[in-house]
């Protein structure tokens, strides 16, 4: 198989004050295949791709590519000389055209002005080979996610990349978005190219991947060809034991009505959302993208008007015009969007969790640092936040312990009900086996959840009945019984 | 968070003690009890402002005016001071009520039209600077009461009463943004006002209050200032905002929001009346003195975002 090695990470350590992040890690990418990256968030994936692309210096070891030691080059030559980064969060000057972004800092010139033709028709050309239908002249922020992900698989063919690194490509994307992706991902193998591909999404590595290897606390466990690895024994390597269940079944008791929701709509994005949420029962939200399932979360959590409709909570009708009313009555939500609506970055633990619950632990205006730090402390250990203390920044840990930060502060509001939108996206397969188990407990503890989520088995494993959305319209609400995947994906694409 | 602001604020600090340092040894006169009183007492206005600026920066906003609510509100105070048999009270609280009402001004166009805290301020300076001149006519105002010439001339055992105010209100706006419930949201809306707003914090009225907050220290500094100088001068207090801004920068406060300390501003301030003081017992040119801040301005930010790298590494 090594006649057909590409680049070769050889014995790669990294330390950051004195924690070894990376121990020795040896990767061998070969052309044309899609070499996958696993891994719980912390593990190393992220720094050592980081030390490829040159971002980063390795402490020890060397990277070989095409047999040219390319260690200590700088990011640009490191681009020059063919390896690309699609990154998580794309990198493109919005107000440029696909064009003047896929040629940035490469402009062709004549007469030391700008080319504009010769860029769009090469552009032209990139896009037409990769089988995407955008026009090199449309401005990137006028592009949906998907669409500017194109043009960044553009820029580094244009670049000549013969490799290419895929950060979490398709955590934006909808379905068939996702399909599109693969194709290029097909094509681009098919011309040589090699992929690193990193996700936590199960279903498309299987999908996608030709070879997986595992990172656990920075050393390499495994590399396997795909065809010999199954779900489970994926998940074991990455987190280092059994998984006995993925969704741990909870026996409630199911109480009396905690909210209920009539003939909800707002024009142009829902109309008649009717459902009601009892005490200890979970209530999921299906659909496609863009089917409104955020919206009508969004508006009973006081973040959208809404046109018409009343929501009750445990029985009387109440009006939501904020965030702050929400909260107050109960209704607690965790957005999909932790990053914008979640937290405050430069604010540390204890500041993050107390932040909807913080007149509560005020005395004539002052905060009780005392009794703050008294509950604080007791939310961070139940969560098991895995963090130095509560002093530590939130913008300092990874995306897991950042959600529960997030959850964590609207528990510390005493919800009813907690609105649950995404909660496991972009985080690493352990800590999104310990929200798993964090939504059985508030089920235990009698709260009413609703959960959106765009993975199917989430939903389908933690829901007791799901209501499926298509277009801003409720098509049914199936018990746990009767759902299936088909039948899901019946409704919403109706 | 704590400990990288101690590292910022011990930096200014130590650049202050370097600073101090030099200066008593250029200058035989620097280091007296006489001339500290001095230094303070300048620079009382300018951090009583540069508190309220500090607040508003911190939210993520600015506030260009509180230069023109200095001669407003010094304005009003003088009117009323220069009416013979009204008690004291009456032009203080007009200063005071007029820079509020400046204040809320602000934060009320600010929070309803989302126009950027630039512009707005910006358009109020000016309009503040006229409703100065409006007032008093395009004249000084002078023969104050004796009473009220004593605020920012008098003494309490042997210390001008400034620094007396200074102190009371360094306190009060450090307990504020540090230990209270206020202080605790202005520092979650600069650092993320969306998801501020998404946890059940009242933005706008959190902002209201800072501008409020910011616009009653600049009347404050306007009626020390009218006192100290013994007349309203609608023309006082041109260009205070610079400094005040400078003040919290040099002190540590991001104009991204979100970061900043009170006793970082009081370095800041008191960095700027230390240089001042120094130049002018060195005998440089006031001219030279300008271009010297400007460069300091710009070296303490660069020794701000330097901290900050080595911090990150």
């Amino acid at each position: 198989m090594f006649q057909n090695r590409i680049l070769t990470l050889n014995n790669i350590s990294k330390s950051f004050s004195g924690t070894k992040v990376l121990d020795g890690v040896t990767l061998e990418i070969e052309k044309g295949k899609v070499h996958t990256l696993m891994g719980e968030n912390g593990a190393g994936k992220s720094t050592l791709m980081k030390i490829l692309v040159g971002l980063l210096q390795a402490d020890e070891g060397e990277v070989l590519l095409e047999n040219e030691n390319i260690s200590g080059l700088s990011v640009h030559d490191i681009l020059e000389k063919g390896i690309a980064m699609i990154h998580q969060e794309i990198l493109m000057v919005p107000g440029l055209s696909v064009a003047q972004n896929i040629f940035l800092g490469k402009e062709s010139r004549r007469f030391s002005w700008l080319n504009e033709s010769e860029i769009n028709a090469k552009s032209k050309e990139i896009l037409a080979s990769l089988k995407v239908d955008i026009s090199p002249k449309i401005k990137i922020k006028n592009l949906s996610i998907a669409d500017r992900q194109m043009v960044e698989i553009a820029k580094a063919i244009s670049n000549n990349a013969k490799v290419i690194i895929m950060d979490e490509p398709t955590s934006a994307l909808s379905d068939t978005e996702v399909k599109t992706l693969f194709e290029i991902i097909e094509n681009l193998k098919s011309q040589g190219v090699a992929i690193i591909y990193i996700s936590h999404k199960m279903d498309e590595i299987f999908k996608i991947s030709d070879t997986i290897t595992v990172l656990r606390d920075g050393k390499l466990i495994a590399t396997n060809k795909a065809s010999d690895l199954d779900n489970n024994t994926l998940i074991s390597l990455m987190v280092g034991r059994e998984i006995s269940e993925i969704f741990p079944e909870a026996k409630t008791e199911v109480g009396k009505t905690l909210i209920s929701v009539k003939n909800l709509s707002k024009k142009g994005v829902f109309s008649e959302i009717n459902f009601e949420v009892k005490a200890g029962e979970v209530l999921g939200l299906a659909g496609l993208v863009g089917a409104g399932r955020s919206e009508v979360a969004r508006a009973i959590a006081g973040l959208d008007k809404f046109d018409s409709g009343t929501i009750e909570l445990d029985g009387s009708e109440i009006q939501i015009n904020s965030p702050s009313d929400a909260i107050k009555l109960g209704i607690g939500f965790v957005s999909e969007d932790r990053k914008a609506l979640g937290f405050i970055p430069q604010m540390n633990i204890r500041e993050n969790f107390s932040l909807s619950s913080l007149l509560g632990f005020s005395k004539m205006g002052f905060v009780d640092i005392a009794s703050e730090t008294k509950s604080t402390q007791a939310i961070f250990e139940d969560l098991k936040v895995k963090a130095i203390g509560l002093g530590q920044k939130v913008n300092s840990l990874s995306g897991g312990n950042q959600q529960k930060v997030v959850i964590g502060k609207v528990l510390m509001s005493n919800p009813k009900v907690i609105i649950l939108d995404e909660p496991t996206r972009g985080i690493d397969v352990g800590a999104k086996f310990e929200i798993y188990k964090l939504i059985n407990t508030l089920k235990t503890k009698g709260l009413a959840i609703i959960l959106i989520s765009s993975e199917m088995p989430e939903i389908l494993g933690l829901s007791d009945r799901i209501l499926v959305l298509s277009k801003g319209k409720q098509m049914a609400i199936l018990p746990k019984s009767e759902a299936s995947q088909e039948k899901i994906m019946q409704y919403a694409v109706h | 968070m704590q400990f990288i602001n101690t590292i910022r604020q011990y930096g200014i600090f130590l650049a202050f003690l370097i600073i101090c340092g030099f200066l008593s040894y250029a200058s035989s006169q620097f280091l007296t009890i006489s001339n500290w009183t001095i230094i303070i007492t300048q620079v009382s206005i300018n951090a009583l402002l540069a508190f309220g600026v500090t607040f508003v920066i911190i939210t993520g906003g600015i506030d260009l005016s509180v230069g023109s609510i200095v001669a407003v509100a010094g304005v009003v105070a003088a009117l009323l001071a220069s009416q013979p048999d009204l008690p004291l009270i009456v032009p203080i609280l007009g200063g005071l009520l007029a820079g509020l009402a400046f204040g809320l001004l602000n934060g009320f166009i600010v929070t309803k039209s989302k126009i950027a805290p630039f512009i707005v301020t910006l358009g109020i300076m000016t309009i503040g600077r006229g409703l100065a001149l409006i007032l008093s006519k395009g004249r000084p105002i002078s023969n104050l009461s004796d009473a009220f010439n004593f605020i920012g001339g008098g003494d309490v055992f042997g210390i001008p009463f400034p620094i007396i105010v200074l102190f009371i209100v360094f306190i009060i706006s450090y307990l504020l943004l540090k230990n209270t419930v206020f202080g605790r949201y202005v520092y979650a809306i600069g650092g993320n006002e969306q998801a501020a707003w998404a946890s059940g914090i009242n933005v706008n009225k959190i902002k209201m209050a800072v501008y409020a907050l910011c616009g009653t220290l600049a009347g404050l500094a306007g009626i020390l200032l009218t006192s100290r100088i013994t007349t309203g001068q609608p023309n006082a207090g041109a260009g205070f905002e610079l400094d005040a801004i400078a003040a919290a920068i040099i002190g540590g406060t991001s104009t991204s929001g979100g970061t900043g300390t009170i006793a970082g501003t009081l370095i800041g301030a008191l960095l700027i009346g230390v240089i001042n003081n120094g130049l002018d017992l060195l005998n440089v040119s006031s001219y030279y003195q300008q271009v010297i801040m400007g460069a300091i301005i710009i070296g303490a930010v660069l020794l701000d975002s330097w901290n900050q790298k080595k911090m990150a590494s």
